[in-house]
């Protein structure tokens, strides 16, 4: 499974596209209704999952995924009934589509960097977001994710120093994560004017893809961004879209936004 | 006693997790707080504004009818509530907003809880001109009216927070989420020695001139240090703040009082160093009430400032090596607290402080006659009367006190 990451984006290029990651919520309306939204996005064209695992106090996240979350822990989800229950579920409906995890830092921490790490690789999970947790602070986590292959994806900011971006990109697996606004998670109507050379940037200096997020929520927005990025991840509209109206709308935001990464 | 163990970090707690988007704005205010340090007249211009506006420095108070009723150590009260605005969190806004001007900062934002840090904070904005906005939980928009009217009546715009528990620490990640979206021209000034690196240490440093005066006062009252100094613990401010001073006097032993709500039992309560595991909330590791998938529990206590289920990482730190003795008051042994302070000594201590006055009689007769033992009364409790009127008033306390 090492290098399916890679691998997703190397399959999107050669079509001439640039890659859709889509995010939702793990245990959004209940546990297997989200492995639902998840295969719904992949009929819709995503290239990789991201699955959301909730935490009481999203502090990076806009109200939208502040919701899902909120609808997922009632649900009764957890770090553990994810990897048991959604991951296998969502990889037997979706073989060819990596996983990766975005959660919070505390409850990889509850589980134990190790434990949580062996188990995500075993249940088939690429990669792991954690966006509370920037280079100085995940050292440690690096370590025990580098053993057994898990892949700890970065975040780069807007307001990140360009001596920064480049460390962080150096640094980088699986593929870079560019904010695209200063802010949390959310559709946007405006991008940021200067999003381009950013994407540039750090694309120069990373040996892994770079991809844009925040805010992105139509195939206009992804057509944009997706010129100076090898994709996008869109999330809040995604997670509004099957909340209001089931996997279906899901599939749908996902084909339209694909739509607008065709070269 | 350094109990900076690397810059950011208090052995194992303390640093920096928080969204990359913020990480340049706290590199910025390290090396901002830092260049201020250095520089004299900074220190001065904080404690002129100290000595002529919020009326520094508190008097240290013999309680000697309390003295009388425990019979045992002689108890001494620091006098926070006599600070303008009422509580000691006026310290720490006073040097975080003139930071926030020396640093070039357009306008500041804030969370609270009991609305004592959301009025101060409003206080010194009012004081040097700068516009404020404030998150508060919307159960304590609720139950901290008073406080309300306060901030707004300063100027301060008030957001009630509807998510989660609807409290304090709701109110601080929505603060972080506002600040994340305006991080380039906004300051956040963080009302609890809590949150990322480097505020643990400012808000420490700013509250530390609670301790420093209670060593001078101690020594020209009773010609020694004192053998005890308590706090209530919320986030922690006050107690580091009265605390931090004396870490290397082995002599004096140091005594926080967490708020134990319906009981340690009952899972409704504030006791994080007593019952927390670690953890990360609000960008930095420390002892957190968390279930075993790592969610956040929501705190309780009847004290809107002690509702919160973290503690700053220094404080985390000194109850791990054992220097600071934790120990917890329930809901009720600080309504007695209260009424015992107020008949007893004239005063009306803040709900959060007589969580304090509740472990206060313990240990006077633990360390028993000839002793000192200094109550730091973090706030006065004109903001509780409403939740405290609301069960009744009694018409005699019993004399056990607390
Ligand atoms: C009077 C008073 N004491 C104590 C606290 C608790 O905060 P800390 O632990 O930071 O001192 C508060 C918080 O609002 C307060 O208003």
């Amino acid at each position: 499974m090492s290098g399916e990451i890679a691998e997703a984006f190397a399959r999107a290029r050669a079509r001439g596209e640039g890659a859709l990651v889509a995010y939702a919520m793990a245990g959004d309306p209940d546990l297997p209704g989200s492995v639902d939204v998840f295969a719904a996005c992949v009929e819709g064209g995503a290239d990789i999952l991201e699955i959301g695992v909730a935490f009481s106090d999203p502090i990076a996240d806009g109200p939208v995924i502040q919701g899902a979350s909120e609808r997922a822990l009632k649900a009764g989800s957890t770090l553990k009934r994810v990897l048991d229950e959604v991951v296998p579920a969502v990889r037997a409906r979706c073989p060819q589509t990596p996983l990766v995890v975005m959660t919070y830092v505390n409850v990889v921490m509850a589980m134990g960097e190790e434990r949580y790490a062996k188990l995500a690789r075993e249940r088939g999970v690429s990669g792991t977001i954690l966006p509370d947790l920037p280079p100085e602070e995940s050292t440690g986590i690096r370590v025990a994710f580098d053993k057994e292959g898990l892949e700890l994806i970065p975040l780069c900011a807007p307001t990140t120093s360009p001596t920064r971006a480049e460390s962080i990109a150096k640094d980088a697996r699986g593929f870079v994560y560019c904010v695209s606004v200063a802010g949390v998670t959310g559709m946007r109507s405006e991008l940021p004017a200067n999003l381009s050379e950013r994407l540039e940037l750090v694309r120069r200096l990373s040996p892994v893809p770079v991809v844009a997020g925040f805010g992105i929520s139509n195939a206009e927005q992804a057509r944009v961004v997706g010129a100076h990025a090898d994709g996008v991840v869109v999330g809040s509209a995604i997670v509004r879209a099957a909340q209001a109206d089931g996997p279906a709308a899901a599939r749908q935001v996902c084909a339209d936004i694909k739509r607008g990464l065709k070269r | 006693m350094e109990t900076q163990t690397a810059p950011g970090r208090f052995g194992r707690y303390g640093g920096r997790y928080v969204p990359e988007t913020l990480v340049p704005a706290l590199l910025e205010l390290e090396q901002a707080y830092a260049e201020a340090r250095k520089d004299p007249a900074f220190d001065e211009q904080v404690s002129q504004v100290l000595r002529e506006y919020v009326g520094r420095e508190t008097p240290l108070t013999p309680a000697r009818r309390l003295t009388e009723l425990w019979r045992g150590a002689e108890v001494w009260l620091k006098r926070e509530d006599l600070a303008h605005t009422g509580a000691h969190k006026i310290n720490n806004t006073i040097g975080q907003v003139l930071l926030a001007k020396r640093m070039g900062k357009k306008r500041i934002i804030a969370e609270t809880g009991a609305g004592q840090h959301g009025v101060a904070t409003a206080t010194a904005c009012a004081l040097f001109g700068l516009p404020c906005e404030v998150f508060m939980g919307a159960v304590d928009v609720e139950r901290q009216s008073l406080n309300v009217f306060r901030m707004k009546a300063l100027g301060a715009k008030v957001h009630p927070v509807e998510s989660g528990s609807r409290t304090l620490k709701d109110a601080m990640n929505e603060a972080m989420r506002i600040w994340v979206s305006q991080v380039e021209d906004t300051y956040y000034v963080i009302g609890s020695a809590a949150g990322p690196h480097p505020y643990p240490t400012i808000v420490r440093d700013f509250q530390a001139v609670i301790g420093r005066e209670i060593r001078t006062q101690s020594l020209v009252a009773f010609g020694r240090l004192p053998d005890a100094v308590i706090a209530c613990i919320g986030g922690g401010s006050n107690a580091i703040g009265a605390l931090h001073p004396f870490v290397e006097d082995k002599q004096v032993r140091l005594v926080g009082v967490e708020a134990g709500g319906h009981g340690l039992d009952s899972g409704q309560h504030g006791a994080s160093l007593t019952l927390g595991t670690e953890g990360v909330l609000h960008g930095s590791r420390s002892l957190v009430l968390q279930d075993e998938n790592g969610q956040i529990i929501e705190a309780h206590s009847i004290s809107a400032g002690l509702d919160y289920p973290g503690v700053g990482p220094e404080l985390a730190y000194l109850a791990k090596t054992g220097r600071l003795e934790v120990r917890t008051a329930t809901d009720e042994e600080a309504l007695k607290a209260f009424y015992l302070v107020s008949r007893t000594e004239g005063i009306l201590p803040a709900l959060e402080s007589s969580h304090a006055f509740a472990r206060a009689g313990d240990l006077a007769r633990e360390l028993g006659k000839g002793k000192h033992l200094v109550v730091n009364c973090s706030g006065r409790g004109d903001k509780d009367v409403a939740t405290i009127a609301a069960r009744g008033i009694p018409a005699a306390i019993g004399q056990e006190g607390a």
